[in-house]
């Protein structure tokens, strides 16, 4: 646990800790936001809110311990420094990285991403090489990869879901073949909230001689998730998901793939010699790093990951599960209302339509009942294309959220109903 | 229910959204265009048929928000008939209504009917829904070839 994670016991932790049932009545205490605001926050799935204990890492990084990192003898800089390390250490455990050396910090999961298709990209992929990603993918899975195939005269694959929006596995199988080099796939769907079978998933693409790239937005702040376990190459996740700062993601990569990979950017921080003639290149992570990094944002982040960790995932998850249950029997009794994304492994995503009106118009007026709700294509339009809808309404759901949230949100659409009669 | 809400879903809009006026492509057009909201997904194009300066005809398809549809079957019917000149001025009006201080009052006869957008300006992020079909509209006008789009 980090120096900032250890000062700010959360509300929810000391319940869990004292073995009472998670109350997220109680965990919102942790969220100014959610304090005397009125506010029925569901839209965490585009980023979550944070706890105080996150607040406060990041304004006592700044006001005690803050200095540039990995360059200073003096020993407020060294201090910042372990700080830093120590995140990076938290993160390794978080999602079960053997080494921290894995753990490379990066600004969100879509920088991840590109990391991966400008270095091991541009390294292993070669015209009438393939790229296989799934029809459900955030357009961050899709374009950088898509850039990557044009520059380098390579074809993009692309496996189909199923009606209810679960992968349909057979197919994903006979998409892969010997010129398949990269195998890039959402652990969980924003769109849809689907649940992929990323074990699975490896285990096929592997046979084949792919490397797996996960992209884990969605599924850290939901879902307990060992990176060895799952045999993947690569991990991206973002911070601001998991009830961190903006500005921070990490890309977790297996070290023998990192160590074979060229730099991203180059600058101070990811060399090891620098001479006109020839410059060498620090080791992993640092390679990955150059320039001076989010140091408060990865202090903040640190500071989620452990109050994640106090709450415990599995309590969470169960949370989620079960509002998850209610919240979609409460919707399937609202006339008109069409769930999209209704796989049997699905995470706290509710992406639905109401017959006969816009889902903009759905979210203004859910607004003007303070629900914060997204609309819109959700950075998936092959998702939107499938479904045939131009948009949708999404709910999703964190820790924080409890019943009458879901019960507010079906008392405000019985509101649309009723203005759009 | 709010006022507000009653105010911004006013019965007209909602019945021009249920049912679009001009919801077609005109048999015969010389200038159109396409309007974009990349935010909600909105795409609606505009059809013009302009002879002697005099907007003859006009349609728009596409797909959109209750406030988009409406305010694009409401323009089709307000602008047809009318000068190039009166119909520049009408989106003016139009623009100015739908973006100002409610106390300004620039509500006045020249818009008619389109006054039951009024209710937008207290709804800042629907603005670009109720003027998407006029920007497409003023890009047919000028026949510029190019895409409207409310970013």
């Amino acid at each position: 646990m980090t120096a900032a994670g250890r000062s700010a016991v959360s509300a929810a932790e000391r319940l869990t800790s004292r073995g009472e049932c998670f109350d997220p009545a109680r965990a919102r205490l942790d969220f100014p936001i959610l304090q005397n605001t009125g506010l029925i926050f569901l839209d965490s799935a585009a980023s979550a809110q944070k706890p105080q204990c996150v607040i406060d890492a990041i304004a006592n990084c700044y006001s005690r311990d803050y200095a540039n990192i990995h360059r200073g003898i003096y020993e407020l800089s060294a201090r910042a420094t372990e700080n830093f390390e120590a995140v990076r250490r938290t993160t390794q455990q978080f999602i079960g990285a053997s080494e921290a050396r894995e753990i490379v910090f990066v600004r969100n999961t879509t920088e991840a991403i590109n990391l991966i298709a400008a270095t091991y990209g541009r390294q292993n992929v070669g015209p009438g090489d393939e790229v296989l990603i799934t029809e459900m993918e955030h357009h961050s899975n899709i374009v950088p990869w898509q850039m990557l195939c044009e520059a380098k005269g390579a074809v993009l694959r692309v496996a189909p879901f199923d009606d209810r929006g679960a992968l349909i596995l057979e197919e994903f199988e006979k998409l892969l073949c010997p010129r398949t080099k990269i195998v890039a796939v959402a652990h969980i769907s924003n769109a849809l909230g689907t649940v992929n079978p990323i074990a699975e998933i490896t285990r096929l693409a592997h046979a084949h001689g792919a490397a797996v790239i996960i992209d884990g937005a969605q599924a850290v702040p939901h879902h307990r998730v060992d990176v060895v376990d799952l045999d993947c190459d690569f991990y991206a996740l973002s911070g601001h998901k998991v009830f961190g700062p903006t500005g921070v993601g990490v890309l977790y990569g297996k070290a023998a793939l990192l160590e074979s990979m060229p730099p991203y950017q180059g600058g101070g921080s990811m060399i090891q010699t620098v001479r006109f003639e020839k410059t060498t290149y620090a080791g992993i992570p640092q390679r990955f790093e150059a320039g001076t990094p989010d140091i408060g944002g990865v202090t903040g982040f640190g500071a989620a990951l452990d109050y994640v960790t106090g709450i415990g995932l599995d309590v969470i998850e169960s949370h989620e599960r079960e509002l998850l249950a209610y919240a979609t029997d409460a919707l399937a009794e609202i006339p008109g209302v069409r769930l999209i994304g209704t796989a049997a492994h699905k995470a706290a995503v509710l992406s639905f339509s109401l017959d006969g009106v816009h889902p903009h118009d759905v979210g203004s007026i859910l607004d003007h009942e303070g629900i914060a709700v997204r609309t819109g294509h959700h950075c998936a339009q092959p998702v939107m294309e499938h479904f045939g809808v131009p948009a949708t309404v999404r709910a999703s759901l964190a820790l924080y959220n409890t019943r009458e949230d879901i019960d507010a949100l079906v008392r405000a659409l019985h509101t649309v109903r009723e203005l759009f009669q | 229910m709010s006022s507000d809400l009653r105010e911004l879903y006013q019965s007209v809009i909602i019945d021009h959204n249920k049912r679009p006026r001009n919801f077609c492509k005109p048999k015969c057009t010389n200038r159109s265009a396409e309007g974009i909201n990349p935010l909600c997904g909105d795409q609606l194009t505009v059809y013009l048929d302009v002879e002697d300066g005099i907007v003859k005809d006009v349609g728009f398809s596409g797909t959109g928000c209750a406030i988009s549809t409406a305010s694009a079957s409401l323009m089709t019917q307000s602008i047809k008939g009318r000068k190039i000149g009166d119909v520049e001025h009408l989106f003016e009006e139009f623009r100015e209504m739908v973006t100002s201080n409610p106390k300004s009052n620039v509500e006045d006869d020249e818009l008619g009917k389109l006054s039951v957008f009024s209710g937008v300006r207290e709804f800042p992020m629907r603005v670009k829904c109720a003027t998407l079909a006029w920007h497409a509209m003023s890009e047919a006008l000028h026949d510029t070839g190019g895409t409207a789009t409310t970013e």
